[in-house]
């Protein structure tokens, strides 16, 4: 059972933060944001597992299920806003255009 | 005595009045009535007050204290002695010009005028009684906030800018004091275990020289900002310019007066010892606000600015006196702070007039006005006279016994002092020359000038010279009255009516 | 008694220019002089009945109020009446009276004359507080408040803005020397705790400075060297103000003073050398200025420069009553000639220049007579004039104290009878350049009467012992002053009185009628007298210009550029983080990231 060490737990997490930090930054597509995004999360709630295996407690996948519920929540109302940005007829999903809205 | 709180209570509520009987569609003339109905009730009671005050019973002539905030141990605690009395008087006096002569340039909306006026008169009657530190504070912040608004709905062109500097400066230097406020009151309550803000306890304070300093220089700033001293005066020549006649008459006569009481109770009797060590920074200050502003008001265009920047001229005469360190300097600042009230708050009805008159207040467009304004010429030529210090007028009085006091720690500033009462001859006559003087101007027609000064205002001014007059060829009631009486004095005992 | 009516000398007229101000113009101009003129003529009779009755060695206290009493200082209002103040009173009340009265003729058509006698008759009140005062603060009262009538009276016709700023001139020349005897009254208070005279000079605090500082006040109010600037553009007042104020009365103050707290100063030899040297040098220059003035009031106001320059010798000298007898004398004469040159001034369309007058003795024979009975007593002409004995007199004493004093005196001597007599043969004499107009009316011609009489004869009341042996001044003064000195050889007299008559026959010679009339040399020195030696440009040029200019520079207030700097300061931060605030949202996610590194690595970081 304890083929990964709780040191390459985090050391996956951390690249796949700053994957996704990355992709935050560099991407202007609004669902590639998104997307990032989402990879952080899970980046964290890994942390949290390897966190919970290496010392067994509970909490960390206590707060893994919390993150995966955040991480729910927040692409439901990520999509939404698209999608009502969408219908309100912006034809773009560039984000660096945001700063233009008006109303 | 109940009387103290009812003097600061009978202003607000006649600025109540007067605000809700001017609330009705049709324009009246009921808040004025109120108004003038109030002032004078006022000066009743504040007659009543002297008249029963405990004369030869001790230096503190009035007390009254409730409990207001028991646990932070905060009172409505007001004592009254010599020095406050005085300054009651010129509040009270002042407040009549004001109400009086400022009916011209209000327009609509009197009531909201009128209840700022005597919210301000409350605000500084609190501030002359209070002696609790927090109940200070709290009047102190009470006259600032309706001057603001009288400034920034009554005033002339530039009168945003003016009223912002106004509360920016009265409040970072309020803020400042307030600090200084807490810091006493803590050490107290950490050297004793009492929490108080009463003036009389915290005293007794045993404070390092280091921090005595630091707390004096929290209130120092404060009142220095309000007196004003120079570099700190930069408020006040914007705001007295642009504020309306009234407004000019209470900041020039009342409002700057809170500073030199403030620094003669909670500067240099609360911290005497670091008043002393600080006696040279002062008197440095004091000639060079006397120098400055006189220097200044030379250069001037304005006539309210040239009036405004004359003020910080005299009133470094205050700051000399109450940093002099002797009950006769400390006396003459007094004298000087009421002649200074009289002469220049009547100098502001003045050049208010003539601005309501011609609509400028730049004296390069006036010129030979005694032709057509031959009353508002001469009174304005008693007062500058006044002003420039003649020996007979209060402000000689008050210079006089001010520069004498400062002969004898420092003959050197009291030269400076004296080259002073050159320079305001200087501008007095200037301004006198410039404005009343000379040929008729070009600019615009004295011959249309508007009507000279009538009944009501000779009446008011008059009784303002009359004053001058007396004071200065018999001040003895005032300097006997004006020595204030110190925290450790014998206190009138609290079960007194 | 006696001390009632010292207190109604000084209350008439206080009281008359309360009714004269007050009535703001509304009265008529009849009921106006009877008023003006009334009150101060009550205070003469008054005077002359106080001056008879005084008993005179012992002086007359007469306290009034106490003023300020303060912890180690008091000072109280309080007449005094010794024989010195006694001869001031007769001066100013009598004097006052006479040139009160020319001026409801010379001011008759004045539609401001209400304004006019109240502002006389309160600077006669004034000067009446000065001399009676018995402490240096109240006597300080009548100082400034002289000071300030005689600003409100050059400035009398303020139409004319080069009135308002001589009267302004005038003020603040003077306020400088007033500052200066201020800060010596502080000084004399912080030593004595008192500003009472008598004590004061019971054990005079010899004091070097508060001697020169006092000095310094006498200088500026008596217009001499180097704050005499004000005195010839002080003449834009009308002449009865001349006459009065810048000719008798005000302008002896500062010898008054001198006189008054003499022990004060003779303590102090530095500055009695001073005073004589200021006395000296003024009196030369004063005179060399008056030899080529064109203007008749200008020479007048030079002459009497040059005058109270012989007073300041005189007092240098130690001799005091010499000082204040020629006070007196000069009071009477010098009122005279500017009564006299006021009269020709009306006659003459208001001309002041000599040269556009010319042959008026014919004209008008008793102005001429008082002119010349004037200007014979300020050439101190022997034997007939009031000049000549107060004159000799400070010759005397000049010669007692240095030798050289008085070579200086008589070179004055001779230059003043040669410029008053070149005035005398170029307005009265001559071809006739100007019409006269009028007569001179009978309140014009009284005064000039009375004082033409008194310029002759009033010398009478002290004379020395090789012409006869009356001292009543002296005697009547010694009280305060000890005996005088003894007189000096006789050719002293002598030369005293051929000096003046040789002046007279150089003026004859230079300026006499039907010659060609001597112009000087219109060289660089000439100019230089004509504006008085240059003073007014040094001082402008040094001091009023460099100051107006900064004080310019300066107009919108330095410390008002710290405020602003602080909001400038203020207002430019706030912009420069409102810019972080762009609306990109990968913007804000990358300072969110900065931010969160920056925390982690503060948190890693010991």
């Amino acid at each position: 059972m304890s083929t990964t060490s709780p040191a390459q737990a985090l050391l996956l997490a951390a690249v796949l933060f700053a994957t996704g930090m990355l992709g935050v930054l560099a991407r202007r597509n609004l669902l590639l944001m998104l997307m990032s995004i989402e990879i952080m999360l899970n980046a964290a709630a890994l942390a949290f597992i390897a966190a919970g295996a290496r010392w067994h407690a509970p909490q960390g996948q206590v707060m893994f299920l919390m993150i995966l519920s955040l991480a729910a929540a927040e692409a439901a109302i990520g999509l939404a806003i698209i999608l009502r940005l969408h219908a309100a007829g912006r034809p773009t999903l560039d984000a660096d255009t945001g700063n233009r809205l008006k109303g | 005595m109940i009387a103290l709180p009812a003097l600061v209570l009978l202003p607000a509520i006649g600025g109540l009045a007067a605000w809700l009987s001017g609330q009705g569609d049709r324009p009246t003339h009921l808040p004025w009535w109120v108004a003038i109905a109030t002032i004078i009730l006022q000066t009743v009671l504040l007659l009543v007050v002297t008249l029963t005050a405990g004369f030869g019973t001790g230096p503190w002539l009035g007390h009254f204290s409730i409990p207001w905030i028991p646990a932070l141990g905060i009172a409505a605690r007001m004592d009254m002695d010599g020095l406050s009395l005085v300054l009651l008087w010129l509040t009270t006096l002042l407040s009549f010009p004001c109400v009086i002569l400022s009916a011209r340039d209000i327009g609509e909306r009197p009531g909201l005028f009128l209840l700022l006026v005597l919210t301000t008169i409350a605000g500084v009657d609190g501030v002359f009684l209070a002696t609790d530190l927090f109940l200070f504070f709290f009047f102190w912040e009470l006259m600032l906030v309706p001057m603001y608004v009288l400034i920034l709905r009554w005033g002339h062109e530039d009168r945003r800018r003016a009223a912002i500097k106004f509360f920016l400066f009265t409040q970072g230097s309020g803020l400042l004091m307030l600090v200084a406020i807490l810091g006493l009151v803590i050490l107290h309550w950490r050297s004793t275990g009492t929490l108080t803000f009463d003036y009389f306890a915290l005293a007794d304070t045993v404070l390092t020289p280091a921090t005595a300093m630091a707390l004096m220089l929290g209130f120092f700033i404060a009142f220095a900002v309000k007196l004003p001293v120079v570099p700190l005066h930069v408020w006040l020549p914007d705001t007295h310019t642009q504020a309306p006649t009234a407004g000019s008459v209470l900041l020039a006569g009342i409002l700057l007066k809170t500073g030199g009481y403030g620094l003669i109770r909670f500067v240099v009797l609360l911290f005497p010892d670091a008043a002393a060590r600080f006696t040279p920074v002062a008197l440095a200050l004091g000639v060079a606000g006397i120098l400055y502003g006189a220097w200044l008001s030379l250069a001037q265009d304005d006539m309210k600015r040239l009036i405004a920047y004359s003020s910080v001229s005299h009133l470094g005469f205050v700051l000399l006196g109450v940093f002099s360190g002797s009950p006769m300097g400390m006396r003459g600042a007094v004298v000087q702070m009421v002649a200074h009230g009289l002469s220049t708050g009547a100098l502001f009805v003045i050049a208010g007039s003539l601005q309501d008159r011609l609509h400028t207040r730049d004296m390069r467009r006036m010129g030979g006005l005694w032709q057509a304004l031959p009353h508002l010429s001469s009174v304005a030529l008693f007062f500058a006279i006044a002003s420039l210090g003649l020996p007979g007028m209060g402000n000689f009085v008050g210079e006089f016994l001010v520069l004498l006091a400062t002969w004898r720690i420092s003959p050197p500033t009291a030269i400076l002092g004296a080259a002073g009462l050159v320079l305001s001859a200087v501008y007095s006559l200037t301004m006198i020359g410039r404005a009343f003087l000379g040929p008729p101007a070009t600019g615009p027609d004295p011959d249309h000038a508007g009507p000279d000064f009538g009944v009501r205002q000779m009446t008011v001014l008059g009784l303002t010279m009359a004053l001058l007059l007396v004071l200065g060829t018999y001040p003895q009631p005032i300097l006997d009255l004006s020595l204030p009486a110190g925290p450790h004095a014998t206190q009138p005992e609290a079960g007194r009516p | 008694m006696d001390a009632l009516f010292l207190k109604l000398i000084v209350a008439f007229p206080l009281l008359a220019a309360a009714i004269l101000l007050l009535s703001a113009g509304r009265m008529p101009a009849r009921a106006t002089c009877v008023i003006g003129t009334g009150s101060v003529g009550l205070s003469a009779l008054m005077a002359a009945r106080v001056a008879t009755h005084a008993t005179s060695p012992a002086s007359l206290h007469v306290p009034l109020w106490s003023w300020m009493r303060v912890e180690g200082f008091s000072t109280r209002i309080a007449f005094t009446l010794d024989p010195l103040s006694l001869v001031m009173m007769l001066v100013v009340t009598f004097v006052g009276f006479l040139i009160l009265l020319y001026a409801c003729g010379y001011m008759r058509d004045d539609p401001d004359i209400a304004r006019f006698f109240g502002y006389m008759t309160l600077f006669v009140a004034a000067m009446l507080v000065l001399v009676f005062s018995s402490d240096l603060l109240s006597l300080y009262i009548g100082w400034e408040g002289v000071g300030i009538c005689s600003y409100l009276l050059i400035g009398f016709w303020h139409i004319d803005s080069a009135n308002v700023a001589a009267a302004r001139k005038a003020f603040i020349v003077t306020r400088i020397g007033d500052a200066a005897m201020l800060c010596g009254l502080l000084l004399l208070a912080t030593r004595a705790g008192t500003l009472e005279i008598a004590p004061l000079l019971a054990a005079p605090p010899a004091s070097a400075t508060a001697a020169f500082l006092l000095l310094g006040g006498a200088v500026a109010k008596s217009a001499q060297a180097p704050l005499q600037t004000w005195l010839p553009d002080a003449m834009a007042g009308p002449t009865p103000v001349s006459a009065l104020i810048h000719a008798a009365t005000m302008v002896t103050a500062g010898v008054y003073l001198i006189a008054r707290l003499h022990p004060l100063f003779a303590a102090v030899p530095a500055a009695m050398a001073t005073v004589a040297l200021i006395g000296l040098v003024t009196l030369l220059l004063a005179a060399g200025s008056a030899l080529v003035q064109t203007d008749i009031k200008r020479i007048l106001a030079y002459s009497t420069m040059s005058q109270i320059g012989y007073m300041f010798l005189a007092l240098g000298a130690g001799a005091w009553q010499a000082a204040i007898f020629h006070l007196v004398t000069h009071a009477v004469f010098k009122a005279l000639l500017f009564m006299a040159a006021g009269a020709v001034i009306l006659r003459v369309h208001h001309r002041q220049d000599i040269y556009q007058m010319g042959g008026l003795a014919r004209a008008m024979p008793g102005v001429f007579a008082a002119f010349l009975a004037g200007a014979a007593a300020l050439a101190g002409l022997p034997l007939l004039t009031a000049g000549f004995y107060s004159k000799e007199m400070i010759l005397q004493g000049a010669w007692h104290a240095n030798p050289l004093l008085w070579a200086g005196a008589l070179l004055g001597a001779l230059a003043t009878a040669v410029y008053i007599f070149r005035c005398i043969f170029i307005v009265f004499f001559g071809p006739r350049h100007t019409d006269p107009t009028g007569r001179t009316g009978a309140t014009m011609a009284l005064p000039l009467l009375c004082l033409g009489i008194l310029a002759l004869v009033g010398g009478w009341i002290d004379m020395p012992d090789a012409i006869a042996p009356v001292h009543l001044l002296s005697r009547l003064l010694s009280p305060l002053f000890g005996a005088p000195t003894a007189e000096g050889p006789s050719w002293l007299l002598w030369t005293g009185s051929l000096v003046p008559l040789a002046g007279v026959g150089l003026a004859w010679l230079l300026w006499r009628p039907r010659i060609r009339a001597f112009t000087p040399p219109e060289d660089a020195v000439a100019r230089l007298a004509r504006t008085g030696w240059g003073f007014d440009t040094l001082y402008d040029t040094l001091v009023v210009r460099p100051f107006v200019a900064l004080g310019r520079l300066n107009q919108t207030d330095i410390c008002d550029r710290l405020s602003d700097a602080t909001a400038a300061t203020a207002r430019a931060g706030g912009r420069m983080l409102g810019r972080m605030q762009s609306g990109q949202v990968r913007r804000y996610a990358g300072w969110i990231a900065a931010g969160t590194i920056a925390a982690l690595c503060l948190g890693a970081w010991p």
